[in-house]
């Protein structure tokens, strides 16, 4: 019945290999013009990478740029000199130097580009560039490296490397591309976006051997990069480096905030380490260096190490205290050391005593009729319902989780709820005499050095705060940083509960931190003393100026630096004058703190 | 020892010889396509594609051991659990695989991971044969037509929800099988010169090929006919549709929004937009074309080298080939896949039975529609669609669901006299 169908398959199959093997013939045969497209004609799509942005301090000095690097390539092919010594002379290289890097270039590729000479300045480019078109096969390339020229703020900077596999499998739009440089930490990696800039596509003609041989079609399909925008930062390098001198030897934060803006004026983690190393081709063996250090230079300090905040809080607790009417200036409690030790001072105080002389007991006994409101018979379950109430009151200062700040990882330190001691006591097994530590910022309660610093800015500005900051425009243009550094952030506490705060905090500095005081200068602090049973307790210190004006607030943290009113006051009380008057009238201060060693 | 020297004996030693011939040259030329001059690994590298394909190599024999010394009459008895486990596979495949670049093809555990699609062709094809093997089937019913075409339909469907265009395309091919078994003839001319008037409404010089091979297929067809009056008053009729279907496909063309006339458009003539859409076929061609007559000599290709063909390891595995042993290795494959294809429809027109002719036609028919597109895709003659040379192309998938389907064929081939006893 389908006799022929079989046939007629059979010739189907024969007919097809014919065609195909007749337009093999004329496109592989008959026809040269593919042969010589692939010689000379193949497009290359060649990525233009953007000027990654630079950043400026607040004053316009440059912190990051780019600095280019010129290489010397050869073609070894296409290479050739006529008169070596000349050559030599010229390009100033020995000439055993100049026949090892040829015959290296040549031992990887006699037609691929290989370096000759790396690494040429800017003036030594300049003077050699008119030489070039006199030997074939040489040419320049440049690279660009990310330099930070003031060697300052490196955690705040933070660096860029090459991308890693899980961030190309995260950037789902598909942007990125492997061996790319990518912002990994601090401002490079928080602003990457802005900084990158877009990258552009150029279609290029290269021969066979990958050499260039112009742009395609006049470059009609190409597209230019776009440079990434250039960021202000809030910090006063002048200061940074100021405080970073200050802090040597150090293992520490210091935090400064201008009040106002919620714009960090410097963020100094102590031991840091040059920025610089984390670039170029050293990267990868300077990054397991620094890891590997015992001083931890990569652990940013100020948003990273929690601290329990020691008597810092107790004006937190002030404050808490007056708003929720437990508290009012004239509230009196003896000083009774059974209940919490404390050091020698006139009892019983008022609350301007108790924080003038950072009265222990008297916290002890104002957290209590805080805590315990007898909202309930059971003083278990009162202590609960206190505890939580009081906590809420306590997040509004921007405590308990992170603040928010413009840098990845930031921790956001811990307020205990209820459910902490739940876990730990379990339910209805605890009461006050187990949180009394809280009083006095002991206990289960951890803060940033960042937290700290903006209770400071809080303090000054009674009862806002901006959330602190590192950028504060991105392409001249203050308005496109993120709205949220914009907003004010109430703490809950009517304004004029700070007046006493304050006037108290003035007081203070004459009473634990008396080196702290500076002449003509009206500054307001607290000292703290962090107890640390692994040695020498952390010394704290936070303070804002002047204190009808203020300007600047600022967090010291020394670790195992023993009791807050020597290194930590010491350290602010300088910051403070270096930004407020330019300059240092204490240089036997200064020499003071420069000679403390605490690691 | 005589028996088994008899079964040897029965085996088509020449479509084996030309299946080895195929997976050697293929494995050789996955090596060249990854081959690096500045970093040259060794082929046997695990960590490169050709030593991983010796893998696949390896196993795919072992799959071929196994199904010589299977039990002939099991391909006929699990047909239907083999389709039906399949397309169960298929439905699950988007939920439980794993997406690539858009498309859920694979499923499997860790690394070994296969693709449904690949082998539910020889599924399907079981299927076919089985269903085709009744006596009382007759093609020429609209009843069974319909009914053949709806196990061809159901993969169809499942894979293009994939979405997997190209595979779903291969399934077409089995009408070449329907063909053989007695599918009227009208149905193909009709569908042939459809194509043909397609491709010559929307003016293509590069497609002419194309139009004049399939203007000689619809004349082989009208000449193999019989009722040769009625034939020319369909043509007449036929004429006047194809003037009034051209119009209107143009006007329908000219009425889609600019990019995706020029979607369609480049299909045709990849010059039309040379860094997008039209980029694999100009690499490929200008990879293939600069081959000359006998080629840039083995791992001495440029192009595919420096990465200017995508794919060059999968679907464009023939550039390779093209351009290193320029039209000389073409000319050797090229006739390598004829001889096979013709030399399996000798072997199933000798079958006894129709099981295994319906069977053996639906390998002929998946094997030159891939052979067929894959190379005519290379070379600018058919649009880019993503499917694999037989035995040649990178992947386990494809090379394992390829050997299978052959060797089934081979195995029943080699047993024809026992089935003829079967014959109803």
């Amino acid at each position: 019945m389908n006799d022929q169908r079989p046939i007629t398959i059979i010739i189907a199959i024969a007919l097809v290999g014919v065609v195909l093997l007749t337009k093999l013939f004329l496109i592989q045969v008959a026809d040269d013009s593919f042969l010589k497209r692939a010689e000379r004609n193949a497009i290359q799509r060649v990525v233009d990478h953007p000027y990654r942005g630079l950043v400026n301090d607040r004053n316009g000095n440059i912190m990051v740029y780019n600095n280019p690097i010129f290489d010397l390539m050869v073609i070894p092919k296409e290479f050739s000199v006529k008169d070596t010594a000349r050559f030599c002379e010229i390009f100033q290289i020995s000439k055993e130097d100049l026949i090892e890097g040829y015959t290296s270039a040549r031992k990887y590729s006699s037609v691929k580009p290989s370096p000759l000479i790396k690494q040429i300045s800017t003036s030594e480019f300049a003077r050699i560039q008119d030489y070039l078109i006199d030997y074939p096969g040489l040419f320049v390339m440049t690279r660009a490296v990310r330099s930070y020229p003031q060697k300052s703020a490196a955690n705040a900077l933070g660096y860029i490397g090459e991308i890693s596999a899980a961030q190309l499998e995260r950037d789902t739009v598909k942007y990125y591309r492997q061996g790319d440089y990518v912002g990994l930490s601090g401002i490079e990696g928080f602003y990457e976006k802005d900084l990158r800039g877009v990258k552009g596509v150029k279609y290029k003609m290269v021969n066979v051997r990958g050499v260039d041989k112009g742009s395609f079609k006049g470059g009609e399909f190409d597209t230019a990069s776009i440079a990434g925008y250039n960021l202000t930062s809030t910090i006063d390098l002048e200061l940074q480096k100021y405080g970073e001198m200050l802090m040597e030897g150090k293992r520490g934060s210091v935090v400064a905030i201008e009040p106002k803006t919620g714009e960090i004026l410097s963020m100094i983690s102590a031991p840091s380490y040059d920025p610089n190393l984390l670039t170029g081709s050293k990267f990868g063996s300077n990054y397991l260096l620094l890891n590997r250090d015992e001083s931890r230079p990569l652990f940013n300090r100020p948003i990273m190490a929690m601290y329990p905040p020691g008597s810092i809080f107790k004006i937190v607790q002030s404050l808490v205290g007056l708003q929720m009417g437990v508290l009012t200036p004239n509230t009196t409690y003896a000083c009774n050391r059974s209940l919490v030790a404390c050091h020698n001072h006139p009892s019983p105080v008022n609350l301007f005593g108790a924080i003038r002389n950072s009265c222990n007991p008297y916290y002890h006994q104002a957290y209590r009729a805080m805590i315990n409101r007898e909202v309930s018979s059971s003083t278990f379950k009162d202590t609960e319902i206190g505890l939580n109430a009081w906590r809420e009151y306590i997040l509004k200062f921007g405590l308990g989780g992170p603040l928010g700040i413009d840098l990845y990882n930031e921790k956001g330190g811990s307020i205990p709820s209820s459910t902490l001691y739940d876990r730990v006591y379990g339910p209805g097994r605890w009461k006050y005499s187990t949180i009394y530590s809280l009083s006095i910022g002991q206990g289960e309660m951890l803060v940033t050095p960042l937290q700290m610093a903006n209770l400071a800015a809080i303090f000054a500005n009674k009862g806002h705060y901006y959330v602190p900051h590192l950028i504060k425009a991105i392409d001249g243009d203050s308005r496109k940083i993120p709205e949220k550094y914009r907003t004010k952030m109430d703490v809950g506490v009517d304004p004029h509960h700070f007046d006493l705060i304050q006037d108290a905090m003035a007081e203070a500095i004459y009473g634990t931190a008396a080196r702290a005081a500076i002449k003509d200068i009206a500054i307001a602090g607290k000292t703290g003393t962090a107890q640390n049973p692994q040695g020498e307790d952390h010394s704290v210190f936070i303070a804002f100026a002047p204190k009808e004006d203020p300007k600047i607030a600022i967090a010291v943290y020394v670790e195992n630096a023993g009791w807050g009113g020597r290194a930590a006051a010491s350290t602010a009380s300088l910051m403070i004058e270096k930004y407020l008057r330019g300059h240092i009238t204490r240089p036997s201060l200064e020499e003071y703190v420069l000679a403390g060693k605490f690691m | 020892m005589r028996q088994d020297d008899l079964y040897i004996n029965k085996i088509d030693w020449i479509s084996i010889c030309i299946y080895v011939a195929l997976v050697i040259i293929g494995w050789f030329n996955i090596y060249a396509a990854v081959y690096d001059e500045q970093f040259p690994k060794s082929i046997f590298d695990l960590s490169i594609n050709s030593g991983q394909q010796l893998v696949r190599i390896g196993a795919a024999f072992l799959i071929i051991l196994l199904i010589m010394v299977a039990d002939y009459r099991v391909f006929d008895n699990i047909a239907w659990i083999l389709y039906i486990i399949f397309l169960v596979l298929l439905i699950i495949t988007p939920f439980i695989g794993k997406e690539v670049n858009g498309q859920i093809l694979s499923i499997g555990f860790g690394s070994f991971r296969i693709q449904p699609s690949e082998f539910a062709k020889f599924t399907t094809a079981l299927a076919l044969a089985k269903f085709m093997e009744r006596p009382s089937f007759d093609l020429s019913t609209f009843k069974h037509q319909l009914q053949a075409l709806t196990i061809i339909m159901i993969p169809i469907i499942l894979i293009m929800l994939q979405p997997d265009t190209g595979t779903a395309m291969v399934y077409f091919a089995f009408f070449i099988m329907l063909y053989r078994e007695g599918m009227p003839q009208r149905y193909y001319v009709l569908a042939l010169t459809f194509i043909a008037i397609s491709l010559l409404a929307l003016g293509i010089e590069e497609n002419l090929y194309i139009v004049i091979g399939v203007v000689a297929l619809v004349l082989l067809l009208i000449i193999s006919g019989k009722k040769k009056i009625s034939r020319i008053i369909a043509l007449v009729v036929l004429g006047i549709g194809i003037i009034a279907y051209s119009y209107s496909l143009d006007y329908v063309v000219s009425k889609l929004p600019e990019h995706q006339q020029n979607r369609i458009m480049v299909l045709f003539n990849p010059d039309l937009d040379p860094l997008g859409a039209g980029w694999n076929v100009t690499q490929s061609k200008i990879a293939i074309g600069s081959g000359g007559f006998l080629g840039k000599g083995y791992l001495e290709g440029t192009q595919t080298k420096f990465d200017f063909v995508p794919e060059q390891h999968t679907d464009f595995i023939f550039c390779t080939l093209g351009e290193e042993f320029g039209w000389v290795g073409s000319l050797v494959v090229i006739i390598l896949f004829c001889s096979l294809l013709i030399r399996l429809v000798m072997l199933a027109e000798r079958q006894k039975n129709r099981f295994s002719r319906v069977y053996g036609y639906c390998v002929i028919s998946i094997l030159f529609f891939h052979f067929m597109v894959n190379i005519a895709m290379t070379i600018g003659l058919f649009p880019v669609v993503g499917i694999p040379l037989p035995f040649f192309s990178y992947g386990g998938s494809s090379l394992w669901s390829f050997t299978i389907l052959l060797f089934i064929f081979i195995k029943l081939d080699s047993h024809r006299i026992q089935l003829l006893g079967r014959m109803g």
